[in-house]
């Protein structure tokens, strides 16, 4: 172990995120392997070995014999100050060899708070920030994972980015990569090759022009610049790797558990949600396959603790029977089984029950908004008599707590819309007092509410966010209007929400004002340990970049929008359709009554149809 | 077959797990290597796991000791091997075997640790380190839950060796395991408290062996 590590460790929180060395982790011989690979998380190690979408790829990566993938998290702020005054640069968990080493960075970027903190890893890495400050071809450094879609707030920063699901296509990269390098081409040459490939997206092959009011103009492509640059996905993820096998960490981190994936895509079409457009289409997992790789990660990694995961669970068409052969394994173990994201509409209550057998504990629902009609206007497709039956069943069957989730700022919202959480809220209350069983126990009933960040590639990605004076107006007014003292109300401020309504729909000026602000010292901004509001407001003014412009102001239908390149799957006349039935609060059928032909079937093989 | 003992090591990286996270690693391994372990009664069961003497976080261990329970015989010969088929690295067990005596009965720690000195060289050290370890008492001020109190260092320490080596010096020592617990730090407080000049820049301890109160090996 290195020595400055060795008298670091001993004083920092936590040190065993730092050292490696767990179970499953891939160690390989670096003078065997032909290329190595730092996959950095820009989070702290218990974020990044919670995401499935980085044990999936770690693992894809290193089924390639002679290529060796290790893992880099961002230190937590004590360590970071630690590296820094000791001169360590950011090393690899596997080898313990300085990150500025390695042939290629891959950062996977799955939420904008993140920017500063893959900023302040390239900076302790002793990489330069720019690409264009990195004339040379190695080291590469790409990103992927959500917040690519739009890619242009950190297109300054990465030679080049792949949208999409990496499975195949980060392998692709890396193996041109390793051609350019063998041969000796220039970074540029790479580059105008590796833009060849379907999902990969090389900023410094576009040049944003803009008018005099601050608008794009165009995003001009250079030469050897593709029109549009489509996502890629897996198309049978029965077949498609799946790790098993994964690490073991040996010091909790946040979500301590098996993943069992059940499918991806959502056939839902909540306007809101940024998810539910860009991982269309929807494709599933046949149920054998979802109880074989359960049993087996649960077997593999002693965990007594395993959820199935998707965006919206039941909506799984095989759950009964997934569910049913994982717990015919799971029961006898004593291993517990959990599923996230279930609907309030077609919650099945036996399941529950079978579920959380011993835990009891709260329940949680996102209505998202507080009347029918406005919960039209995003398609949420959940009544008030669905939400209250679903809370009735669960008070029968002795639940005492409902967290309900909800948005401010919804396009459309009126005070009526907002006053409306709570006479939810009061009724939830009302059906617990007519159906409990056991009221000496009493009920917790949590309203929160956050501000909404309208997001590309959703119906809403022109819209205006709601200023953070107009959220706290409805904010006053929600927690005024609540009266009842069995119901609580938490509301998210909304500075942060403010942000990344401008990261999210930012362009390439904004990626300036994300260095300045990671220059006055931003990173790990997604903590509240760490987050300054103040720093920010700064960093845009020394920038001279109006946040408003980004977060709350409307763009026209026309307008070129900066990932206007980007194509994920789904149409943008959908997406406009989408925006004007909002406005008429007029519903759209989920993609299992009627698909809207919304484009994205296009991305999987001729003859394979979406959702199966 | 009920109450097993198993003995291991924990060194390298795994210095660095927590002995609350230990507890879960170990639980885990178990898991793995489908051992039938026995869990306690009520409502939120957890396996009946203890380790005899806690380390600290950042101290490595050739002799660690932990109790378990299981539910049926199982071949105890075997167990090492395959829990270490599938545990991190730096955990290796060792033996496993049924306990003839309570953990109760340990009392003494052999240490081992390595002084770095920055400034200094190891060699200029020896004489006067030697001298301190020799002291007749050596009271040194520590934070227990109770409050601020002086633990005697003399008598508790016993043993004290040290030789030079390229970074400082490399020491070893026998402590109170218990009644009192001497932790290994404690070394390093004591030269901060009474003799500065004394303290290295980094020190870092293992455990070498654990005896009983009459200095016989203890199992
Ligand atoms: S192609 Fe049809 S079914 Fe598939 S996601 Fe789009 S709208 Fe839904």
């Amino acid at each position: 172990m290195d020595k400055r590590l060795e008298r670091i460790l001993p004083n920092v929180q936590k040190p065993a995120r730092y050292t490696g060395g767990e179970l499953n982790e891939i160690i390989k011989d670096k003078s065997e392997v032909k290329l190595r690979m730092a996959f950095c998380f820009p989070d702290v190690y218990e974020i990044g070995m919670s995401n499935l979408g980085m044990r999936i790829l770690y693992g894809v990566i290193n089924n390639e014999p002679d290529i060796w993938c290790e893992r880099v998290f961002a230190p937590w702020g004590d360590m970071a100050e630690a590296m820094r005054e000791n001169k360590m640069l950011l090393y690899a968990l596997e080898s313990g060899d300085p990150v500025s080493e390695f042939d290629v960075l891959g950062f996977s970027i799955g939420y904008e708070m993140a920017y500063c903190t893959v900023l302040d890893m390239l900076d302790m890495a002793g990489i330069p920030l720019r690409s264009a400050d990195r004339p040379g071809l190695t080291p590469l450094v790409f990103a992927g994972g959500t917040s690519c879609c739009n890619p242009e707030p950190m297109a300054p920063f990465m030679d080049l980015m792949v949208l999409g699901e990496g499975e195949e296509v980060d392998v692709e990269v890396l193996r041109l990569f390793q051609r350019a390098r063998d041969e000796g081409w220039s970074k540029h040459d790479f580059l105008l090759e590796a833009a060849k490939i379907q999902g990969v997206y090389v900023p410094s092959l576009y040049e944003p022009v803009y008018n005099a009011d601050g608008t794009l103009a165009e995003m001009r492509c250079l030469p050897g610049a593709p029109e549009k640059v489509t996502k890629r996905i897996i198309s049978d993820l029965d077949s498609v790797y799946y790790p098993t096998n994964p690490i073991v960490p040996s010091t909790e981190i946040v979500h301590d558990r098996v993943n069992v994936e059940l499918f991806r895509g959502c056939v839902r079409g909540c306007r809101f949600c940024q998810a539910g457009y860009v991982y269309r289409p929807i494709r599933a997992k046949k149920p054998e396959t979802v109880i074989r790789q359960g049993i087996e990660s649960i077997r593999n990694t002693g965990s007594q603790e395993a959820t199935l995961l998707s965006l919206s669970s039941s909506d799984y068409r095989h759950l009964p029977e997934a569910c049913d052969g994982l717990l015919d394994w799971c029961e006898p173990r004593n291993v517990s089984l959990s599923l996230p994201s279930l609907r309030a509409d077609n919650f099945s209550m036996e399941l529950m029950s079978r579920l959380q057998k011993v835990r009891r504990g709260g329940l949680t629902f996102a209505p998202e908004a507080g009347t029918q009609r406005l919960r039209d206007v995003i398609n949420k497709n959940v009544t008030e008599d669905d939400l209250l039956n679903t809370c009735r069943i669960a008070f029968e069957g002795g639940w005492n707590g409902i967290k309900l989730y909800f948005m401010l700022g919804l396009p459309t919202e009126t005070d009526e819309d907002v006053v409306g959480i709570a006479d939810l809220a009061a009724q939830v209350l009302h059906v617990w007092r007519e159906s409990s069983p056991n009221k000496q126990r009493g009920v917790r009933i949590t309203v929160s509410t956050s501000c909404f960040v309208p997001k590309p590639h959703s119906p809403f990605q022109w819209e205006a966010q709601v200023t953070r004076s107009e959220y706290k107006r409805r904010v006053n007014l929600l927690r005024d209007s609540i009266t009842a003292k069995n119901v609580t109300y938490n509301w998210h401020d909304p500075d942060t929400s403010f942000i990344e309504a401008v990261l999210s729909r930012g362009d390439r000026r904004v990626g300036d004002a994300i260095e300045a602000a990671w220059r006055r010292g931003a990173r790990m901004e997604a903590w509240s340990d760490y987050f300054n509001f103040k720093r920010w407001m700064d960093a845009f003014d020394e920038c001279g970049v109006d946040p408003d412009f980004y977060a709350t102001r409307e763009r026209s239908e026309d307008e070129v929008l900066p990932w206007c390149r980007i194509d994920m799957g789904v149409r943008t006349s959908l997406l406009l359709r989408e925006k004007h039935r909002a406005y008429a609060a007029e519903l759209s059928p989920d993609c299992r009554v009627a698909c809207s032909a919304c484009g994205a079937q296009s991305l999987l093989p001729k003859g394979v149809k979406c959702d199966g | 077959m009920d109450k097993l003992r198993l003995r291991f090591e924990k060194t390298g990286k795994a210095a660095y797990i927590s002995h609350l996270d230990l507890m879960r690693v170990v639980q885990r391994i178990f898991l793995r290597a489908e051992t039938p372990l026995r869990y306690s009664e009520g409502f939120n069961p957890h396996a009946l796991i203890s380790i005899c003497l806690p380390l600290s976080v950042g101290t490595e261990s050739l002799c660690e000791l932990m109790d378990f329970r299981v539910k049926r015989d199982i071949d105890i010969a075997a167990l090492p091997e395959k829990l270490n088929s599938t545990s991190p690295e730096g955990i290796r067990f060792l033996e496993c075997y049924e306990p003839e005596r309570k953990a109760s009965g340990i009392k003494w720690l052999r240490i081992e640790g390595r002084f770095d000195y920055d400034h200094v060289s190891g060699e200029n050290i020896v004489q006067p380190l030697l001298a301190f370890f020799r002291r007749e008492s050596i009271p040194v001020k520590r934070r227990t839950k109770r409050g601020e109190g002086v633990l005697e260092l003399a008598g508790n320490v016993r043993d004290f060796e040290c030789e030079p080596t390229q970074d400082g010096l490399r020491i070893k020592c026998v402590i109170s395991a218990q009644e009192p617990t001497v932790n290994p730090d404690l070394l390093i407080h004591a030269l901060e408290q009474l003799s500065p000049e004394l303290k290295p820049d980094f020190a870092k301890f293992r455990r070498v062996e654990i005896y009983d109160a009459d200095m016989g090996v203890f199992r």
